[in-house]
């Protein structure tokens, strides 16, 4: 079946670790794009970066090479520290090999660099979990479509577009608890009045309440008015 | 003498370690470190481009850690090569980043109250990534700092409202996808080349002749892809309007003018001197495709702005037009298309800056950007509205701000090539901001409503109360950045032959076409 | 031409910024001290219009006056020039500054109008500008200036601030920021880019005739991108703005109409045919007589839609159109005497149709009355201010003794200079359109009837208003007696 030079041959056996970071950097991909949760999205950009790592690592092998640590005998100091003539010591530097002696050692670079890479993706999980904390606390859901369908009214109201006809769905207690004391967010029954001058997208309460009585339109004789006081400007998740 | 071009880096590093420290002791104490750090920052990087114009071969390079270029081949140390384009760059970049710490008192303060220590931290920490970008002549350094720019940023934009951080999700997912196909791609390039230095691999690259090996071209393509998406090159910009729409006024007044321009600088470096003009031009086939892509994203862009109904997300996708027309003038393949591109990463940096500035002072003042908020701005805050306008007739191409003279370097690189489709779309989109800054111009003048009914009394009168209409500036601290940004945009307009001047020294290294017989 | 001699002087730059420093005075004086805002502009349109006048001599004798203002790109300077033509039209435009900034003073203030502070500031701008254009001296300088007019005009034409005001300024800019950006820029471009050598400065007397390195298809492509890129000269179809911006108050429209906007445009497209193109070159163009076929086309056809128009503003908007007509056609004529004849005849066109907005605007302060069909009779009270109207019709007519007739002469004697018999023919055919719509509204307002005779409303116009129109109708006598000075400015010997 896997005959020499057929294309499975080249995929499975010449070329494997190409073949198996891509199907992981497919996996990481996929999942970023096609799941739903957001962790799930995070765990898939995790995979997606260690399959870069697991790449780097594997064009890094070298068939019969030691760690790139100079074996003994090929480092004539022992010790770079050096005693002088008169007495005094001295630091040097090491010994470069000699250019047959360098095979022998794996090439230590890929491998710093991918330490290098694991730091930043680890940062990089970390931050992106912070803030999937923050939609938790903010929004009650981390599930993408329930996130988008809340951002979209979230930002309809604030934008003053033209609402759509559709009964607001109640969130839930707790996260309308958690909205009103974090994000000092509106409650989205208040701030229905509230159709222009508020800040797009902003937590901020106040608005800009003069500019109703420029556009009376329609829409803003709908609703009692709301206080005018600004919200508690907190931040602090 | 010539390690200033490490304080560049330094200073805002240990500004940031200092914000983050002193904000145990008092939250006052954050905005003059940002401040005096920032001076110093701009101080050494107009030191280093005074060197580096002085220096016989207009660079000026730094080996850190001591691996000295005479004892050890290229590559064993990383490299700081500040040559004119990396220089000028840099100058932008702690420019930008001084004038907009001096504006973030106000703003912070009342946006993210009680978080100013970690604020100023990760701004600081945003300008030292961006700058290093701009000066490090190592790709996998880059890769590093590309996304330490890039974590501060999330960082800065989460710190925001909730709806900043959902925002900032798909950012974190897509600038990381970006950030990890250019890393695949600096992986490709070592793999072939054996070195990680940028010079080191377009030398590797003509002594082997490597001009046709798949891996080459599969990393240019993964390098170039990682960069596009990074500065929100349609159809990677999604992430981008919403980003920096919801994020804090600060934040997005340093992430606008920045992010995408030092990405596009990358781009040009990566073209230029990692690939070499033989590998990127003649070797691949993106200068056929490329331009048509761009057609296709400045339309778009600009087709999406004129949507829009709220200031900052009409800028934010002007942003994605400007992206448009940048890459569009480095892959129509000449000299002038090049010098515009450099060009107008500049002066693009310098006319959002003005108009972001003067977008969070209309939010500071009147709590919305909406266009439906801002009617009888032009007596409430004359001089905020003309530091904004000068930003808008800048992005306009109007003279003798600097935006006219890039679209001409742009439009001139356009007709040597003959790329008719690039022209095209550059005058379709330049008339489509000019329906975007005179509608906002009738918005605040005119005292008409949306629907074209008259407002108030006749004779001028728009139908606000008289407080509203009251002479209410900015604070200083907010209104003497716009100004200095506004009579940046006029000045680098005015003065733009001396810019164009170091532009093309640096591309006269380079075999550009030129077209015509020039000189 | 390049053998001229050169005086390197400093008053250009003077007379351009003039109108900046009356600016800055006009916003400190402010709404609240409306008297002395008014001086300052008083006195920024003397010194501008007394630094133009001693100019003269020095263009009287042959000599040509530079300023060098700054080496914008490497190869191509800002640099103001004074020739015979640009010096012309900057009289013009300075001299009548001051006619309407007295007649505006009138005008405003006995309507009451609004934002008089902005009105006057940007006044001042435009007027800078158009002195920007008539003393450039290349393509860039000329582009520079003309996108700083179609900008400082704009708040002016929206001065009302209502519903109409939004209309005619989208049409408005829409026109002028359409054609500047998408045909006169490219075109500005391939003319740097493409002419052997690399960059040329484009100068008007240097680099005259270049462009005929072209081919002839690119040759008259870029002239029509260039009539039509300068959209301010109103050639149809770019002509629609004019119409469009009668929206703006009577002083405002007497700017865009004599002073400033329309006279930048042909002037510009004046340059463009005769100092960038140049004679020989235009008259060896193939395809050249098409944009005399168009100006014409453009001169009958307004002429014709003038006499349909009951509103009278509107009529002597397309009136003007015509007129602006003549003068690219005489450009395109491309002789001698008809381009001197179209540099004469805006200085003829701006004095005449001046005096008839100035009458059109002092019939509105003084009765309300827009439309013709409402003015039978009203001569009667407004003797002076339709006495003027007669005069100032007269000149657009081109009936010596006043100035229309030198510059219609000349443009006919160009055209014949040509052999183009038909041109003098269509001369002669707008003419006495002129005659059929603006005559009988100067001759029926002198008639009386019945309904119209004891009609209250009509009563003379303020003095403020009367006393320039009489100014700017004694200055039609004016130039048709010191013609021979115009005539020497403009390089042709009387």
């Amino acid at each position: 079946m896997v005959e020499d030079g057929s294309i499975f041959s080249q995929l499975l056996v010449d070329r494997l670790n190409y073949f198996i970071y891509i199907i992981l950097l497919l996996i990481g991909l996929w999942a970023m794009i096609a799941k739903n949760n957001l962790i799930k999205k995070l765990i898939g950009m995790s995979i997606f970066q260690t399959a870069i790592i697991l790449f780097y690592v594997s064009i890094g092998v070298k068939e019969g090479a030691t760690i790139p640590i100079y074996l003994p005998e090929h480092d004539p100091h022992g010790s770079h520290l050096k005693v002088d003539v008169n007495g005094s010591e001295k630091m040097l530097p090491p010994e470069v090999l000699e250019s047959s002696l360098v095979p022998g050692y794996s090439n230590p670079l890929p491998h710093v660099l991918m330490l290098t890479a694991i730091v930043v993706g680890v940062a990089t999980l970390g931050l992106a979990l912070s803030v999937c904390l923050r939609i938790y606390r903010g929004y009650g859901t981390v599930e993408e479509d329930e996130l988008l369908e809340k951002l979209e009214r979230e930002d309809a109201r604030n934008t003053g577009r033209p609402r759509r006809r559709r009964p607001r769905r109640a969130p839930s207690e707790k996260a309308v608890a958690t909205e009103k004391l974090k994000s000092g967010n509106p409650r989205p029954r208040q701030s229905r009045t509230n159709r222009k001058g508020a800040k797009a997208g902003s937590s901020e309460g106040t608005r800009n309440d003069s500019t109703k009585s420029v556009t009376e339109k329609r829409k803003t004789v709908r609703k009692p008015r709301k206080k005018t006081s600004p919200k508690p400007k907190e931040d602090n998740s | 003498m010539s390690d200033h071009i490490v304080w560049i880096v330094l200073f805002p590093l240990m500004g940031a370690v200092a914000c983050a420290l002193s904000g145990a002791l008092s939250k006052k104490l954050c905005y003059p470190i940002s401040v005096i750090s920032m001076i110093a920052s701009v101080w050494a990087s107009v030191h280093t481009m005074m060197q580096a114009i002085e220096s016989p071969v207009h660079e000026i390079s730094y080996i850190l850690g001591g691996w000295s270029l005479d004892l050890f081949p290229r590559g064993v140390g990383i490299e700081f090569r500040a040559d004119l384009l990396g220089a000028l760059i840099t100058l932008v970049v702690t420019g930008v980043g001084l004038i907009v710490t001096l504006y973030s008192k106000v703003p912070v303060q009342r946006e993210t109250p009680g978080k100013e220590p970690m604020y100023y931290g990760l701004f600081l920490l945003q300008i030292c990534g961006l700058a290093g970008i701009a000066l490090t002549g190592d790709a996998f350094n880059l890769y590093v700092l590309i996304e330490v720019a890039a974590l501060t940023g999330y960082g800065l934009i989460a710190l925001g409202s909730n709806r900043a951080a959902a925002a900032t999700f798909n950012y974190v997912i897509l600038g990381t996808i970006g950030a990890s196909l250019y890393l695949l791609g600096v992986g490709y390039l070592y793999l072939k080349t054996g070195t990680l230095n940028m010079v080191g691999i377009r030398e590797v690259i003509e002594a082997q002749s490597l001009y046709d090996s798949p891996a080459m071209q599969v990393a240019f393509v993964l390098v170039l892809v990682g960069i596009l998406i990074k500065m929100a090159f349609f159809p990677f910009h999604a992430w981008l309007p919403n980003a920096y729409c919801h994020a804090p006024s600060t934040t997005s007044c340093l992430l606008a003018p920045l992010v995408t321009k030092v990405m596009i600088y990358v781009m040009i470096r990566m073209v230029l001197t990692v690939f070499g003009v033989e590998f990127s031009f003649e070797s691949t086939l993106w200068t056929e495709v490329m331009p048509w892509l761009v057609a296709v994203a400045i339309v778009c862009a600009a087709v999406m702005a004129l949507a829009q109904r709220e200031i900052k997300r009409m800028l934010a996708y002007l942003i994605v037009a400007e992206v448009g027309y940048m890459v569009g003038g480095v892959w129509i393949y000449n000299y002038y298309g090049l010098i515009g591109s450099i060009f107008h990463v500049i002066s693009d940096a310098c006319m959002t800056l003005c108009l972001f500035l003067g977008a969070g002072i209309i939010l500071e003042k009147c709590r919305t950007t909406h266009f439906d908020g801002l009617r009888g701005l032009f007596a409430k805050m004359p001089l905020t509205m003309i530091g904004f306008f000068i930003g808008g007739f800048s992005i306009i191409g109007l003279p003798p701000t600097c935006g006219f003279f890039s679209k001409w370097y742009l439009i001139t690189g356009g007709m040597v090539s003959e790329r008719w489709e690039y022209m095209v779309t550059l005058m379709f989109s330049t008339m489509v901001m000019v329906v975007l800054f005179f509608r906002l111009i009738e918005r605040i003048h005119l005292a008409v409503d949306e629907s074209g009914k008259n407002l108030g009394k006749g004779h001028g009168d728009l139908g606000l109360t008289e407080e509203q209409t009251r002479f209410d500036e900015a604070p200083l601290t907010m209104l003497v950045p716009l100004l200095i940004a506004a009579s940046i945009v006029m000045i680098i307009g005015v003065y733009n032959q001396e810019v164009v001047d170091q532009i093309e020294v640096f591309l006269r290294a380079y075999n550009l076409p030129t077209g015509v017989s020039y000189k | 031409m390049s053998t001229a001699a050169v005086v390197e002087d400093i008053r250009p730059l003077i007379a351009l910024l003039a109108p900046w420093a009356g600016m800055i005075g006009i916003i400190w004086a402010g709404e609240k001290r409306p008297n002395l805002r008014e001086l300052f502009t008083f006195i920024a349109a003397s010194v501008q219009a007394a630094v133009v006048l001693s100019l003269v001599p020095i263009i009287l004798s042959g000599a040509v006056v530079e300023f060098h203002i700054w080496q914008i790109f490497s190869y191509v300077p800002m640099l103001l020039r004074v020739d015979g033509p640009g010096l012309l039209f900057a009289c013009v435009a300075s001299l009548l500054w001051i006619a309407t900034t007295l007649y505006a003073v009138g005008y405003m203030r006995g309507l009451h109008e609004h934002a008089q502070t902005r009105f006057y500031s940007f006044f001042a701008l435009s007027l800078s500008a158009t002195m920007g254009v008539a003393f450039s001296a290349n393509l860039l300088t000329i582009y520079f200036f003309y996108e700083m007019l179609s900008v400082s005009t704009f708040p002016l034409v929206t001065h009302m601030q209502d519903k109409e005001a939004r209309t005619g300024g989208r049409t408005y800019l829409g026109y002028l920021l359409f054609t500047s950006l998408c045909l006169l820029l490219p075109a500005l471009s391939w003319c740097y880019v493409w002419l052997d050598g690399g960059h040329l400065t484009m100068d008007f007397i240097e680099d005259v005739g270049k462009v005929g390195h072209f081919s002839e298809a690119t040759q008259i492509v870029l002239l029509l991108l260039f009539t039509f890129g300068f959209a301010k000269a109103g050639i149809m179809p770019a002509h629609s703005w004019l119409p469009g911006a009668m929206v703006a108050p009577t002083p405002v429209s007497a700017l865009l109409h004599a002073v400033a906007v329309v006279k930048v445009g042909v002037f510009c497209v004046y340059r463009v045919y005769a100092d960038v193109f140049g004679a020989e070159v235009l008259a060896n163009m193939s395809g050249e007589e098409w944009t005399m076929v168009i100006a014409s086309a453009t001169i009958i056809i307004s002429s014709l839609v003038a006499l349909s128009q009951d509103n009278l503003k509107r009529r002597l908007a397309f009136s003007t159109i015509g007129q602006l007509g003549y003068i690219v056609l005489g450009a395109a004529i491309a002789t001698d005497r008809g381009q001197g004849g179209a540099v004469l005849h805006i200085a003829m066109h701006a004095c005449g149709k001046i005096t008839l907005f100035f009458c059109a605007g002092a019939i509105f302060v003084a009765t309300g009355k827009k439309y013709v069909s409402e003015l039978r009779g009203i001569g009667r009270k407004m003797p002076l201010t339709m006495g003027a109207f007669m005069i100032g019709a007269l000149s657009v007519i081109g009936l010596p003794p006043l100035g229309g007739f030198i510059s219609k002469w000349y443009l006919a004697l160009g055209a014949l200079d040509r052999d183009a018999m038909w041109v003098v023919i269509v001369l002669l055919i707008s003419s006495l359109l002129n005659v059929f719509y603006l005559l009988p509204v100067a001759v029926t307002a002198f008639f009386r009837t019945s309904e119209t005779e004891n009609d209250p409303s009509f009563k003379e116009a303020p003095w403020s208003c009367v006393v320039p129109l009489l100014l700017t109708a004694g200055g039609c006598f004016l130039l048709f007696f010191w013609s021979d000075v115009l005539l020497q400015m403009v390089g042709l010997n009387p």
